[in-house]
């Protein structure tokens, strides 16, 4: 078994592993189903809009359900804590997302414009929504969130649903939606030709742009406006977890210390820029496998940003410092971690794998005379 | 502080939620391995027919799958979001299967499904026959892990408590594993999802049938649903015994309530066929009793006593006063004022601290307990008794109501003649939405007669959830209300749309709207 301290360190990294899986995968059908009404203008464009996640975004959605139940698994405080406290932001994406299974599934089946016109706009709600959530969410991390831990550890958040709604966190929101919808309008160009090809050529260009922009927003934000919190008791990353145990202060700049201590780490909102870039001029190119890859590296680069700034806080309690959660004291037990780990080495390969394969098999264009040849059966 | 109140919401929103997902779950089950039955026919006979009879049946499959997935989410989050307390307090062991479940289950279900649908063109046809079978495979091995997390909720082995963390950890992987009520319960629950599946397609084919329509098509479907549906309602009886079984073991209260059981009786116990449970008095009006039945099934012995609920409540009493201490020294504990006296009490009455936690719902100091709330928490410690009474007997008897069906479905195809049986393929007709009735009471009977615990005698549920506010759960329950009431309407018009469209919505051109004047579009 591998030392309770590596544990919690890998524990960080494959919920980021997770994330990322969820932005690279699902992100590009969040991002198509956010486009829809908009890069297809007739019943045929649209539905080879659908048609290029048809086959593929019920396994990608996993990734969210499965990121969900790892962090269950792993951070069961976050879980506790972070979902009850963001109730109602939670449930939006909930309740958005039930429009997709739907609105992918039930769609064509009933001909009347209207009907197929409504499902579109639920894809539209099911992409863009939970696409923005996420990044507010992110965006309110970052600042730490009014919750504390009564005596016998049960999470009570003080804050309210509208306070969620301030100006840094829509901004980070605003990154998120923008950074999903560039990946997906890459995605759209791999898969389409013709005008919805152009129109996702189009979208890819605003889309990357507002990432780059609103991303470098939020760095110098968080820079320069934005206190971090630090532990300033002695810490033991291998102590069993007892996020009551440590005391935290609020302070300034705070959340670029991890850079200056491993300038190594610039890297990473490295690879948000560059990545960004990179798809922007594959877009422009008319390469849309490599925007694809450069949209990915940018998802890895602003997710691993959020992440690297904060570590070891996952949740920073703003109202009650010394209830932040962090990497070393929201998680499981050693058993715990060490059987789930074992789990996502063997399974997330395997998963990977067979993705790739149904990709691979599933590869092409979606034309309208696939949608003719098909009209009983495709979405 | 969490009121009564929150604590009744958050279960009505869990419990209605949950009921919901589990409209969609068993017909996912069953159906897929209906779907790759005929897909097996099809490439080893070559006929064409087997292979419109997957795709339509797999129509009506993906209809119901997609609310299955939509409700699905729900559930994967809500644990979270209205049992936080829950989440932290048990999460350490009851997360990891949910996590598993979706890295080994969930994962290859919802890949392959797309597949399904659309790689009939692109994959050879071994190569989708592959498919239907991960798909099949994928969904019920979804199950398992659901229902290890579920049987540890109903029978908590190996893992202890912690006073450091203040929650329970996982002490053994392969005991969570091999809980052995959640072996029982899992074959249990995806026989009836079988059962569900077969009588799906054995009353939407009766219906065709009694039409006339699509005869060819409506028999070969009939004759895999008969003989497969007779398979799993013999399963789901004998397994759903060994889930009986299981319970007598482990949950004592459960079965005295479901038995209306008042009073411990002489080795083996009656088997109580009828009766009028009667909460306030405490006894059973107008009862029916078949002598040692219900002994000689639930123990398979002839001297096993089972404990009737005044001795059950007796034996909290016990646990509770014990459990008393064990709280209040965990309290002293957390707040490092104890001395190693405490501590050593504390170790001695851990196990029963979580009946030391039913008093919580009387004082906030469980140290000033009175011997009225010991009484009254002892009383909270069996589940209402006529609610599952009932609900457990009029699953059993539906259980038997569609042994015979099935029987006597299979008996008259293997003589190829059910389709003049005019009464048997209106009796299929009308019984397609029991097995729906039949799995939701069994889910009621195993989730209520857990009560008062969401971890059977560790946890509470009136200290499981979050701290929300009634607002916010009146709010949320009229949302969820909102959406499932639409997206059932939804669900139902495409189901009886498709379902009464038949074979046609293929497109293919044999079949019955096709070939005759009126033509039709899917």
């Amino acid at each position: 078994m591998l030392d309770y301290e590596t544990l919690k360190i890998i524990w960080w990294l494959l919920v980021g592993v997770l994330l990322l899986g969820f932005a690279v995968m699902d992100g590009h059908d969040m991002g198509v189903g956010t486009l829809l009404p908009f890069v297809g203008k007739d019943d045929v464009e649209r539905r080879i809009v659908i048609n290029t996640v048809g086959p593929h975004w019920d396994g990608n959605q996993v990734w969210f359900i499965t990121a969900g139940g790892a962090i269950f698994a792993a951070w069961p405080l976050v879980y506790a804590t972070a979902f009850s406290g963001f109730y109602w932001a939670l449930l939006a994406v909930l309740w958005a997302l039930f429009f997709r299974p739907v609105g992918f599934d039930y769609r064509s089946k009933v001909a009347d414009p209207r009907w197929r016109s409504a499902w579109d706009w639920g894809l539209f709600v099911g992409g863009a929504v939970p696409s923005l959530i996420f990044g507010v969410a992110f965006g309110n991390l970052l600042q730490g969130v009014p919750f504390h831990f009564e005596d016998n550890l049960m999470p009570v958040y003080t804050g309210t649903f509208w306070a969620l709604l301030n100006p840094f966190a829509l901004l980070a929101g605003v990154v998120s939606l923008a950074m999903l919808v560039f990946h997906g309008a890459n995605y759209l160009m791999v898969r389409t030709e013709g005008a919805v090809y152009q129109r996702a050529k189009l979208a890819s260009l605003i889309f990357g742009v507002v990432m780059l922009a609103a991303f470098a927003g939020a760095g110098v934000w968080v820079s320069q406006g934005i206190d971090g919190y630090v532990i300033t008791s002695a810490v033991d990353p291998g102590a069993l977890p007892n996020p009551l145990d440590k005391t935290v202060e609020l302070k300034a700049g705070a959340w670029m210390a991890n850079f200056a201590a491993m300038p190594l780490l610039w890297l990473v909102p490295g690879a948000g820029f560059l990545g960004g870039i990179a798809g922007l001029l594959f877009a422009r190119m008319d390469k849309p496998v490599l925007a694809f890859i450069g949209s990915a590296v940018a998802e890895l680069g602003v997710i691993g940003t959020a992440g690297v700034a904060m570590f070891p806080f996952v949740m920073p309690s703003s109202s009650d410092p010394r209830s932040s959660l962090t990497a070393w004291d929201s998680v499981s037990s050693h058993l715990t971690l060490d059987i789930m780990f074992w789990a996502a080495l063997i399974f997330t390969p395997i998963v990977i794998s067979y993705t790739g394969w149904a990709y691979r098999k599933m590869a092409g264009k979606v034309t309208p005379a696939f949608i003719q040849a098909n009209d009983h059966s495709a979405y | 502080m969490v009121t009564e109140e929150v604590v009744d919401l958050s279960r009505l929103q869990f419990a209605a939620t949950a009921f919901y997902h589990f409209l969609f779950v068993p017909l996912t089950l069953g159906l897929s391995f209906l779907l790759a039955i005929m897909e097996t026919t099809y490439v080893m006979t070559g006929k064409e027919i087997y292979r419109d009879m997957t795709q339509f049946w797999g129509k009506l499959f993906g209809i119901n799958f997609a609310l299955g997935v939509t409700t699905g989410i729900t559930m994967e989050f809500q644990f979270g979001t209205n049992w936080a307390y829950y989440s932290h307090y048990v999460g350490d062991i009851f997360g990891a299967p949910l996590a598993i479940e979706g890295l080994m289950a969930f994962f290859l279900e919802s890949t392959f499904i797309g597949l399904f649908f659309f790689g009939w063109n692109k994959l050879s046809k071994r190569e989708h026959l592959v498919i239907t079978y991960l798909t099949a495979i994928g969904s019920n091995l979804s199950a398992v892990w659901i229902l290890i997390a579920n049987g540890w909720m109903q029978n908590p082995v190996g893992a202890e408590f912690s006073w450091v963390t203040m929650r329970m950890e996982m002490t053994s992987f392969w005991d969570l594993l091999f809980n052995p009520a959640a072996q029982a319960k899992f074959v249990h629950t995806v026989s009836a999802g079988y059962v569900t599946g077969s009588l799906f397609v054995l009353g939407v084919s009766s219906w065709y049938l009694l039409k006339g329509r699509d005869l060819e098509f409506a028999k070969r479907s009939f004759r895999i649903a008969a003989a497969f549906g007779f398979a799993s309602a013999l399963s789901v009886i004998v397994l759903g015994d060994e889930s009986g079984y299981a319970v007598t073991e482990h949950q004592h209260t459960k079965l005295a309530a479901m038995e209306g059981m008042w009073e411990t009786e002489a080795a083996p116990a009656s088997f109580t066929l009828f009766a009028i449970p009667d909460d306030a008095t405490r006894s059973n009006r107008m009862e029916i009793k078949v002598p040692y039945a219900l002994g000689l099934i639930a123990t398979r012995s002839t001297d096993t006593v089972l404990p009737g609920i005044n001795d059950l409540e007796k034996h909290a009493a016990q646990r509770i006063a014990r459990g008393a201490l064990a709280v209040v020294a965990l309290e002293k504990l957390r707040a490092k004022t104890a001395d190693e006296a405490t501590r050593l009490l504390f170790e001695t009455h851990k196990a029963d601290l979580g009946y030391g936690l039913l008093l919580k719902k009387y004082t906030p100091d469980v140290s000033q307990a009175t011997p009225e709330m010991i009484a009254k928490a002892a009383r909270d410690s069996i589940p209402a008794v006529a609610p599952m009474f009932w609900t457990f007997r009029i699953m059993v008897a539906l259980g038997f109501l569609f042994l015979a069906l099935f029987g006597l479905s299979f008996w008259f195809s293997a003589k190829n003649t059910f389709m003049e049986k005019r009464w048997l393929l209106k009796w299929a007709v009308w019984f397609i939405p029991m097995p729906w009735i039949a799995c939701e009471m069994g889910w009621f009977v195993a989730e209520y007669g857990r009560q008062p615990w969401t971890i059977y005698g560790v946890l509470p549920t009136h200290l499981s959830t979050s701290t929300l506010s009634p607002e916010s759960l009146y709010g949320s329950i009229a949302g969820f209300m909102f959406f499932y009431t639409g997206l059932l309407i939804v669900e139902l018009f495409l189901m009886f749309k498709y379902a009464r469209l038949g074979p046609s919505s293929l497109g293919v051109g044999r079949y019955h709207f096709e070939t005759s004047t009126r033509p039709a579009h899917a």
